[in-house]
């Protein structure tokens, strides 16, 4: 029968970077300088992260074009670290997240050996913030087509357009905070989603309580996210609510003069100010 | 059970005459990239080619957020007002698949463990449900290691399959017979079409007696800690999942009027077990995925002799970090 | 139509909220009223410490709650009783009007102004020109709409309970 199929898997797309990768795991895991370490392997569609703890796991370790999810997510999970010292391999997002954790002095550089795999297939390790913030300056920022489409249209749209596609998307929302979970970012032991004196979000999945939900994670974002799209890419549902961090991003470079990876590494554009500050809306 | 025939356009007719009776029909259509239930005004709305929607149909039965009484405070008296069940629209639920048809059976059997639950018990005596047998299935399917299968009809009030130029309806239940009554004319005789040759073959994944035995004794395996390292804690697989039945009791009040409602919850957060002291008996991601995996494994067989899972795969295909539950099965 | 809709229209008596700092525009709105300058009477004046302390969830909530309009104000730049309060909820405007705006919610129906203590006629001028620009907007129904939660659900699986929330919220 031609309708009786089981749907296969893609093959295997993008530039695979794995053997030297595997080969500088082996070296740092043989040595004890690191006791876990944290990367991608092969998952039933996509590579997911995975967790290696000795030498002989090493082989499963992967890097490629494929391995977008932003693995700093787990740096501050003390359940699975503890005090250990721990490698991890970071995409370009996920470099710029590190560097958050640690202006935020969630994480410490002394524990943690932050590799990466550049564009020529080099295994890259970093020393300092510095190192990460000058590779983040010259290494190309990885574009997502289908999102820029998607601003394209939505800053093409009136206001009424906007607001019909917003509360459309976010009425879907069923409050699964795979969003939360998935942002390297969300560690907050208590989200406010979760204070109840007074219940500022109403916990329910319905419009209005996820238009505000949104708008806290996003607003919560602001000179912290990395704009790597995890929260978007986590979302079962597939809203684009990464697209709302990302137009923070966007706030934040246009008005407070500062590229993302300086914002990142600087205090909190929203604990700072300069008497200058312009804006065009206070009357 | 009776057997026919019915014609793509014969279906589709039909399908319209139910909406023109007022009734509400649930069924899959294009939601962005995605395919989930949707309500329809119209039959040609309807996605027949996808292999499963992102969420199961079980919301027809228990809604993400439910009223279960109102209430309103006036000069010292407290008046109370049941959530309306006669209110609740006859429904239809078309185009699911065996695996969630299969997913009402525990459901129903949490909601009427010991206290029988009237909003769920109302809302599915109005509910029919018309499956569709599958064709296709991907690498997250896996009805048949959990004693379900492609042509299952537990759960069903008709199911059809397709086959050559149209669908094999085969009538199961009194309700069925009496939806199939508001168009007749669109079924024809059946053709004597063998369903099983239409079937996707599905191979087992895993041996569902031998899990079950080794979860048994498996409550201090450290394989949780080890399969659970990646897990966010996000509730993705529990909103997706046919069976997963865990809810919130929240109130939304105003002054001295409010509504208690009825919201989904998952056993995957780790506020759901959180005491108002600070003491959490689920304190780890490892702890959590054992208890999603021993109650849909052990504790529901247990207890309500059924089991928490149909196989649809969904909270694989949901989740951010690819925790598939089969695979994560297969290997304990 | 014309005659009934513009009937309504001049019926539409516009809800502003006012969360103004207690030492500048609050000490400004006294000055309006003991110099005895009259203002329009739509708004409620909620007061704060500082403009830092506004939190923008407040903002929605007044939304939500029934405000067509809403007026945010403080000390002028460097005038601020806590020195630097005014600065870092201009930052925070910036961010939230831009993200607003992002999602379709009428940034038009927020009115941010510096409004000092010896200001008082400014204050007049601030609330009347919001009741003007609200008036002209008409009521925020569309927002208020999704705050009524299960009756805007998404058009899925859920929106069969329509009829059931209509019988129950008729208490």
């Amino acid at each position: 029968m031609e309708d009786v199929l089981i749907e296969k898997k893609p093959a295997i797309a993008g530039n695979s970077f794995s053997g030297e990768l595997q080969k500088t795991a082996n070296e740092l895991l043989q040595s004890g300088e690191v006791e876990l370490f944290i990367g991608y392997e092969e998952g039933t569609r996509f590579p997911r992260p995975c967790f290696i703890a000795s030498t002989d796991e090493v082989g499963k370790l992967i890097f490629d074009d494929r391995c977008t999810g932003n693995l700093a997510v787990y740096l501050t999970r003390k359940d699975l670290i503890g005090d250990k010292k721990v490698g991890i391999t970071a995409s370009y997002f996920a470099l710029r997240s590190i560097l958050r954790l640690l202006t935020e002095h969630q994480i410490q550089l002394d524990k943690l050996v932050v590799l990466t795999v550049s564009a020529e297939k080099e295994v890259i390790r970093f020393a300092t913030t510095d190192d990460i913030t000058a590779y983040l300056q010259t290494a190309p920022i990885p574009v997502r087509e289908d999102d820029k489409a998607l601003i394209e249209k939505l800053n093409a749209m009136s206001r009424e357009e906007r607001w019909e596609f917003w509360s459309a998307e976010l009425s879907k929302c069923f409050k699964c905070y795979a969003c939360r979970a998935a942002c390297p970012m969300c560690y907050c032991t208590k989200c406010i989603v979760e204070e109840n004196r007074p219940q500022w979000i109403q916990p329910w999945a319905s419009t209005l309580a996820n238009i505000e939900w949104h708008i806290n994670r996003a607003m919560h974002m602001t000179g912290r996210c990395a704009d790597c799209g995890a929260c978007g890419a986590a979302c079962p549902l597939g809203l684009p609510i990464h697209l709302l961090s990302h137009q923070i991003v966007q706030e934040v470079t246009d008005n407070f003069a500062l590229d993302v990876n300086q914002a990142v590494s600087g205090d909190n554009a929203l604990s700072t100010f300069k008497p200058e500050d312009k804006e065009n809306f206070i009357k | 059970m009776k057997k026919c025939f019915i014609s793509l356009a014969g279906l589709q007719r039909w399908l319209n005459v139910l909406i023109d009776t007022q009734k509400h029909l649930y069924a899959p259509v294009n939601k962005g990239a995605k395919v989930d239930f949707g309500r329809v005004a119209s039959a040609d709305e309807i996605v027949f080619d996808h292999i499963q929607t992102t969420q199961s149909a079980k919301s027809v039965a228990f809604p993400r957020t439910d009223v279960l009484f109102s209430y309103e405070k006036e000069k010292g008296k407290v008046q109370l007002e049941n959530a309306d069940l006669t209110a609740y629209p006859e429904t239809v639920v078309f185009g699911l698949h065996p695996c969630d048809a299969a997913g009402f059976n525990p459901l129903g059997a949490i909601f009427n463990w010991d206290y029988k639950d009237e909003l769920y018990n109302a809302r599915m005596e109005r509910t029919v449900v018309i499956t569709l047998a599958c064709t296709k299935a991907d690498e997250y399917c896996f009805c048949t290691s959990v004693n379900g299968g492609p042509g299952n009809t537990v759960g069903s009030d008709i199911q059809l399959t397709p086959v050559k130029d149209g669908f094999l309806a085969e009538i199961l239940t009194e309700k069925g017979e009496a939806l199939v009554k508001a168009d007749e004319a669109a079924f024809e005789a059946d053709r004597g079409d063998v369903k099983e040759k239409y079937l996707v073959k599905l191979p087992e994944k895993f041996d569902i007696k031998t899990v079950q035995e080794k979860l048994q004794t498996a409550f201090e395996s450290p394989i949780w800690k080890a399969q659970s390292q990646r897990c966010i804690g996000c509730g993705a697989c529990a909103y997706v999942c046919p069976t997963c039945a865990c809810f919130d009791i929240q109130e939304d009040a105003h002054g001295t009027k409010g509504k208690r409602l009825r919201c989904w919850d998952s056993c995957g957060f780790a506020l759901f077990t959180l005491h108002t002291s600070g003491h959490n008996p689920r304190q780890t991601q490892a702890q959590r995925w054992r208890q999603r995996l021993l109650h849909k494994f052990s504790y529901m067989p247990d207890r309500l002799s059924v089991r928490g899972c149909t196989g649809c795969g969904r909270c694989s295909r949901a989740c951010p970090v690819d925790m598939n539950i089969a695979e994560h099965l297969r290997s304990i | 139509m014309g005659r009934l809709g513009g009937a309504l229209m001049s019926e539409f008596e516009p809800k502003i909220v006012a969360f103004v700092c207690n030492w500048c525009t609050y000490a400004g709105a006294d000055l309006t009223g003991t110099s005895r300058i009259k203002y329009a009477s739509n708004v409620k004046i909620v007061r704060f410490p500082c403009t830092g302390r506004i939190d923008f969830m407040l903002l929605l909530k007044a939304f939500a709650e029934g405000a067509d309009g809403i007026i945010v104000s403080g000390c002028h730049p460097n005038d601020c009783h806590y020195t630097s309060g005014n600065f870092h909820a201009r930052r925070r405007w910036v961010i939230f009007r831009g993200l607003l705006n992002f999602m379709g919610i009428d940034v038009n129906r927020i009115q941010f102004s510096w409004v000092s203590a010896a200001e008082g006629a400014k204050w007049a001028d601030v609330v009347n020109g919001t009741v003007t620009t609200i008036r002209e907007l008409g009521p925020y129904t569309e927002y208020r709409k999704a705050a009524d939660y299960l009756v805007q659900q998404d058009k899925s699986i859920i929106d069969g309970q329509e009829a059931l929330i209509k019988s129950v919220s008729s208490l």
